[in-house]
């Protein structure tokens, strides 16, 4: 109930803040919007099948260029070029999540790098079709096919914000479906849910693909967001940022990496704002949260509430 | 019918042969125990049995239905379950959920992905029953980690049971418990439906032959005896084996020394 | 003729460098399970920090020298102080290193800025040779020498010595190595250290050939985990043959389809994943 009154606050404010907002901090909550669904989507795996990977950003990054490159080359056309961003990532995942899945812990971490960076490589070394290191700039707000045009900002966030919505309810069905709930369990101990009838490894993979889709997603939005797309947006160092969204706001927690995603890109807009030692910092985190906050921020609250508490109540024992 | 039967049985671990040339069968409904050192292979037995190893040579039959080729899952549903010998629960799940996962996995639902568990009570229905059916309803919302020991293989018992098997491997049920729990876990085990086939591995004597039907005797990977519990407890070459090493520090060693 | 010969010799030397990389790594990954993703920035510190001494000193001994000892006093801080305060898990260890590569690489990148350097060659090695017709650099050679007697050296260790069987006990059982006497803690923290100062070292040798700059750190990273995918975690054979095989893919890929250069390197790691996923020398 609590959770429910919380949720429906959250909608209100998130409908309602555009008219609080510069168009600066708009642009910055629709970005958190974006990246708090690519940091939702690798948390289905990570946080709850178990299944690390340091090769996330292959599926936004695919989603990412297929729309830049089509609305750039082909057609404006918003619903084909959405829906091939979503196929091109949806076959990425199906196709890499047949080769990582056969195994797992750190040889899973090396192989879902390893493949992330073959399409790394070709945005990378094929200039003439993906501009190279440049990137592919100038790709505009959708407008054709749609109703009404995009390209402005505020229409922009509320069409992130419905998209990021309906995707976050469809992962919340997920996770407390019969299927999420075996995630869980294959993430406790694989073996036993095998000799308890279910077939592991397509749990995973299904969860595999499903969080490809939903990455790509995030990177169909973000390129019309940002009107550009580079490797960078296929790098491990992305990759990466996802993980520790994911661990910072908790994983296995729907809206933790929300959280997460929220925390480090406003550090990120702040921070950049005064040095231009970001990674620096932005390594410090990971250090920071792996030895102090492992079960993420929520947790990490948590445990201090539970300390202030015992510890008041050690207080008011004493005198007795 | 046999319930379970296995011919050849032949595993390779390395160059090492963990298990040469077993061949039994389990009828409907027998309580089968079975025997042996350390390193006898019971273990490997029953993961071949389960699909969690392939054997280097041999067939499995379960319910007169050939499934050495099969997956693990498969066997599962066909009406296999287990327990093993190291307690793998969910350890930071709490008995409900363990028990609902377990129900889950014999349930038509367990790969709906478009709506939420609790849009099946029947689910929810069966592991609470099974769950007071067998003691522990007052558990259920405490995380299987912050359960005794005892109260943990009771969980594991549970969780084989959950999809009504037609034959349950047990591997060391009793392992590491007081005789307190012991006794318990021996008087669930009795509890169990009489068609229900039953294979026990058991180092403690008193459990062994007081569940036992018929009893098969592995040593060094081989079939050494096999027969009624009195057939065995009178065989001289199981007696040899077990008396003619005494103090090597197993166990079931002793303790079959004292009864023989 | 000339063409493949002078390519297969370039494949060669950088693969004994990307054998550097990986022994450790693999060697870090079998005593303690660890994927240390910061072992590009040894790579790189490695030869930033001897870069700085040879300008000062001018002696390319001492920079070496100096180069491996700041990195091995790295690696043991990294184990010591880090690593044993995290689970033993891979998720954890991998973004306690992770966050280890942004930082190196980053105040690397404060300190040394951002133009690509490279290091000097020594003197005796500066003149090409004169093999047959082919004229080939005399360094490459080095390279090559270098690899082959580190591989040798590291072989003799683990078979014929005492360390070695005590290492190859830790790898197989930390509980057996740890009761039969064995300080697997300090062993731990050598083998640390011993692993970061080889990828020192290739980046001290690679530093004349492939020079050093930002990003330098991932680029050696990613073609060390093909390696170690190739060739198998934890397996030094592994780490040699997988170490040659992509040295020479890249080296061919390059030269012949410079676009897709990483495609002559991924799709037979793609390949090795479907038949072996452990890798042709990994266990398990």
């Amino acid at each position: 109930m609590r959770a429910a009154v919380a949720l429906a606050l959250a909608a209100i404010v998130l409908v309602l803040i555009p008219l609080a907002l510069t168009s600066y901090q708009l642009g910055l909550l629709t970005k958190m919007l974006i990246f708090a669904l690519f940091a939702m989507s690798l948390n289905l795996i990570l946080g709850y099948a178990g299944l690390p990977s340091l090769g996330h950003a292959a599926y936004f990054g695919m989603g990412a260029y297929t729309v830049g490159l089509l609305a750039l080359r082909v057609t404006g056309n918003f619903w084909t070029n959405f829906g091939a961003g979503i196929v091109a990532a949806a076959v990425v995942a199906a196709l890499f999540g047949l080769l990582a899945l056969r195994t797992h812990g750190s040889y899973l971490l090396m192989i879902t790098l390893a493949l992330a960076q073959v399409l790394w490589g070709i945005a990378f070394g094929w200039r003439s079709f993906t501009g190279g290191d440049d990137g592919l700039p100038g790709i505009p707000r959708p407008s054709a096919g749609l109703p009404l045009s995009l390209a402005d900002g505020v229409r922009f966030y509320y069409f992130v914000l419905v998209v990021t919505a309906v995707a976050t309810a469809a992962l919340w069905v997920v996770v407390q479906s019969p299927f999420g709930r075996a995630l869980v369990g294959i993430r406790e101990s694989e073996r036993r849910m095998e000799v308890l009838g279910y077939d592991t490894w397509r749990y995973k993979y299904v969860a595999f693909v499903i969080a490809g889709v939903l990455a790509g997603v995030a990177g169909n939005l973000f390129v019309y967001f940002n009107g550009f797309v580079s490797p960078a947006y296929l790098s491990i160092v992305f990759s990466a940022t996802a993980l520790i969204m994911v661990i910072l706001g908790g994983a296995g927690t729907v809206l933790g990496p929300a959280l997460g995603s929220a925390v480090i890109i406003f550090l990120e807009n702040v921070i950049s704002a005064y040095t231009e030692r970001w990674l620096l910092v932005l390594g410090s985190i990971y250090v920071a949260v792996t030895l102090f906050a492992p079960d993420g921020l929520l947790g990490l609250a948590r445990r201090l509430v539970a300390r202030a508490t015992t510890q008041r109540s050690q207080v008011e024992e004493r005198p007795a | 019918m046999s319930a379970l039967g296995v011919q050849g049985l032949t595993h390779d671990f390395g160059g090492l042969r963990a298990l040469a040339d077993v061949s039994f069968d389990a009828g409907v409904g027998e309580r089968l125990v079975i025997l042996g050192p350390n390193g006898a292979g019971k273990t490997t037995l029953f993961n071949l049995v389960t699909g969690l190893l392939t054997p280097t040579a041999g067939r499995i039959r379960l319910l007169d239905r050939d499934v050495t080729g099969l997956k693990t899952h498969r066997r599962a549903r066909l009406g296999l379950a287990r327990t093993f010998q190291i307690t793998t629960l969910f350890p930071r799940l709490t008995v409900l959920e363990s028990v609902l996962l377990a129900v889950q996995g014999a349930d038509p639902a367990r790969f709906t992905l478009h709506r939420p568990a609790t849009a099946f009570p029947r689910m929810f229905e069966r592991a609470e029953q099974l769950l007071s059916e067998w003691g522990l309803a007052d558990r259920r919302d405490a995380p299987t980690q912050r359960l005794s020991y005892g109260e943990q293989r009771q969980v594991e018992l549970i969780l084989a049971l959950a999809g009504t098997p037609r034959v349950l491997l047990l591997d060391e049920p009793t392992a590491g418990l007081s005789p307190a729990e012991t006794v318990s876990v021996a008087a669930m085990i009795r509890r169990f439906p009489r068609d229900l086939t039953v294979l026990l591995i058991e180092h403690d004597m008193d459990v062994a032959l007081g569940l036992a039907d018929r009893v098969i005797v592995l040593h060094q990977g081989r079939v050494l005896a096999q027969g009624t519990r009195d057939e065995i407890q009178n065989d001289a070459r199981v007696a040899e084996i077990y008396l003619g090493e005494p103090g090597d520090g197993d166990g079931d060693v002793r303790r079959w020394g004292a009864r023989a | 003729m000339t063409f493949w010969t002078f390519q297969i010799l370039n494949g060669v030397s950088f693969g004994m460098l990307l054998f550097l990389l990986a022994a450790g790594l693999s060697l870090i990954y079998g005593l303690m399970r660890i994927l240390n993703l910061a072992h590009g920035s040894y790579y790189i510190l490695g030869a930033y920090v001897a870069l700085s001494v040879v300008r000062v000193t001018g002696s390319l001994a001492l920079a070496a020298v100096a180069g491996i000892a700041a990195v091995m006093a790295l690696g043991v801080v990294m184990e010591r102080v880090f690593l044993r305060r995290v689970p033993r898990d891979e998720l954890p260890q991998a973004l306690l290193t992770f966050g280890f590569l942004l930082i190196v690489g980053d105040v690397a990148l404060w300190v040394w800025g951002g133009t690509p350097q490279t290091l000097p060659r020594p003197e005796a090695f500066s003149k090409s040779v004169r093999l047959g017709e082919l004229v080939f650099p005399s360094y490459r050679l080095f390279v090559i020498a270098v690899g082959a007697v580190v591989g040798v050296a590291l072989w003799l260790l683990q078979e014929h010595t005492r360390l070695g069987a005590m290492l190859r006990a830790a790898i197989d059982d930390p509980e057996i190595a740890r009761t039969t006497g064995i300080n697997v803690s300090r062993l731990a923290t050598g083998v640390f250290a011993f692993g970061a100062g080889l990828a020192a070292l290739g980046g001290i040798i690679g530093g004349p050939l492939l020079g050093v700059y930002p990003g330098a750190d991932f680029e050696i990273l990613l073609l060390a985990f093909v390696v170690v995918i190739i060739g198998g975690l934890g397996s030094l054979k592994g780490a040699f043959f997988g170490g040659l095989l992509v040295g020479l893919l890249d080296n061919f890929g390059k030269a012949l389809f410079p676009e897709f250069a990483l495609f002559t390197i991924f799709a037979p790691m793609a390949l090795i994943l479907a038949v072996r996923p452990t890798g042709l020398f990994g266990a398990r």
